[in-house]
């Protein structure tokens, strides 16, 4: 109950931050500080979020298929890159400095090179999530093996457990929390990495309509976009939340 | 027959000798403890009998069956429970049968079938964050004891409980010993403990770490509660304390 209430508490601060952020944005914009094509009001931006509603739906569609697919997949090449580095040191020793330097290269950089070779449909965009994705996830991962406690290890080993026994029991349930850790990251990676793959080339998609609504200088529908795709970013995260909660429940009390 | 014997077994790290030639017996459903300083060497001879690392001489018998250097034979419980976090108490407490091949669901039926002879009963569902410590290292107990019914090596076990909960987990910890009868191997350098639990007492001394005495508990068992107070008790202690004194 008194957790319940100062929950409220910190929430209200965080709200009214944000809310005095909108109000002086409406007053800006209603005393013609700036001009309201330069800088739509947040009234203005919310009419049109309602008005183009149907289509950004289906924008969305699009872009969050990729994002998924894409984040699957950077789930999937993390894991098995962690563990295979984990079980083997040189492997270790060999990839990590080139998965660091795969981080470095920006990824607006990539993306077109990624068109040129795959074309306007799907498979450069979900590629482009995939190196964005990955990386937290491998990371997480591979700290938290690391981080295993080697007495439990060898408690173990002298159980007589084999190498993959103790993997298994003791390497990736400890590694969860950070796994969770890099995949909330991850998560909001793959909306913003499929949003930039899209405005390099594409049919549709969130990124797509951002293009548009810029070259036609529908700054109001532009920070509509925005805001949608941070709600979307938002929502994932709180999913990913949601599913570590369940995932470890031995972290509740 | 002796459970364990170990044999005129030493040990160096990076050239200076730990421990030399340590010879000594458990018998069957005795309680033996090594009795020495911290950093004397103790925890290197638990390794070695648990397996995990080799002698540099001597060898290590189970049963009269070589298992020196082989794991998977004898299994350990220290001061830290170790208890998973993310496991209930009664996965926990089955995983040496897991590991051993069981099925999960009948390791735990056969876990849960000790709770009570333990006094963990109700705590099956648990994780180990909702227990005390004292519970923790029961629950610790019965994980060694699932793991081997023959010996088991205790290091320092019950060092990281308070005063009071300590000696209710050793009058706790000889009434299930009472009923199950384990071989235990304890290292401990409290002298008290050492004297409440033992048959048998071994002094590991001196630098490298030998053995140099072997004191027999003759108090009967099961122990009345006052023996730490009684004359025989403290007869013991001065004879410990004279001799590391030396």
């Amino acid at each position: 109950m008194k957790r319940k209430l100062q929950n409220t508490t910190s929430k209200i601060w965080s709200v009214s931050a944000i809310a005095i952020v909108l109000i002086l944005w409406q007053m800006i914009c209603s005393f013609g500080v700036v001009d309201s094509f330069m800088l739509p009001s947040p009234v203005q931006v919310v009419k049109a979020f309602i008005e183009e509603f149907p289509t950004l739906m289906e924008h969305s569609l699009v872009t969050l298929s990729e994002a998924f697919i894409g984040l699957a997949l950077g789930i999937l090449l993390g894991f098995v890159m962690a563990v295979l580095m984990d079980q083997f040191e040189p492997l270790y020793k060999a990839c990590y400095p080139l998965i660091v330097l795969s981080q470095t290269i920006p990824t607006v950089a990539i993306a077109p090179l990624l068109v040129l070779w795959f074309g306007y449909e799907m498979a450069p965009k979900v590629i482009l999530i995939v190196i964005t994705t990955f990386f937290p996830i491998t990371v997480g991962l591979l700290n938290g093996f690391k981080a295993a406690d080697q007495d439990s290890i060898n408690l173990l080993r002298a159980m007589g457990a084999g190498r993959w026994q103790i993997f298994s029991v003791v390497k990736l349930p400890g590694a969860m929390s950070q796994f969770f850790a890099g995949l909330r990251i991850s998560a909001s990676y793959a909306v913003v990495g499929a949003v930039i793959s899209e405005w390099l080339g594409g049919f549709s998609g969130l990124g797509v309509y951002m293009t548009r609504v810029k070259k036609a200088f529908s700054f109001d529908k532009m920070f509509a976009v925005i805001f949608l795709i941070s709600i979307i970013s938002l929502l994932l995260m709180k999913g990913v939340d949601l599913l570590q909660k369940k995932c470890m429940p031995w972290e509740k009390e | 027959m002796p459970v364990l014997e170990v044999k005129g077994v030493s040990k160096s790290f990076d050239g200076e000798k730990i421990i030399e030639n340590i010879s000594l017996e458990l018998k069957e459903g005795e309680i033996v403890s090594l009795l020495g300083v911290s950093g004397g060497g103790k925890t290197t001879l638990f390794n070695m009998i648990a397996g995990l690392s080799m002698p540099d001489e001597g060898k290590i018998y189970l049963e009269s069956e070589d298992i020196t250097g082989k794991p998977g034979n004898v299994s350990y419980m220290l001061q830290k429970d170790l208890l998973l976090p993310y496991r209930t108490i009664v996965d926990n407490v089955a995983l040496p049968l897991v590991i051993r091949g069981m099925k999960k669901e009948e390791a735990r039926e056969k876990a849960s079938g000790y709770f009570a002879e333990f006094g963990l009963e109700g705590t099956e569902k648990k994780y180990p964050a909702q227990l005390s410590g004292g519970m923790k290292q029961r629950a610790a107990l019965l994980r060694t004891y699932l793991f081997s019914e023959k010996v088991a090596l205790l290091d320092e076990p019950f060092s990281a409980l308070d005063m009071l909960t300590k000696g209710a987990v050793h009058e706790w910890y000889l009434d299930v010993m009472e009923k199950i009868k384990l071989s235990t191997l304890f290292i401990t350098h409290d002298i008290d403990e050492a004297i409440l639990l033992s048959d048998r007492i071994y002094l590991l001394t001196g630098r490298p770490g030998t053995l140099t005495k072997e004191i027999v508990i003759k108090e009967s068992k099961p122990r009345k509660k006052d023996f730490n107070l009684s004359e025989n008790f403290l007869q013991y202690k001065r004879e410990i304390i004279s001799h590391l004194e030396g």
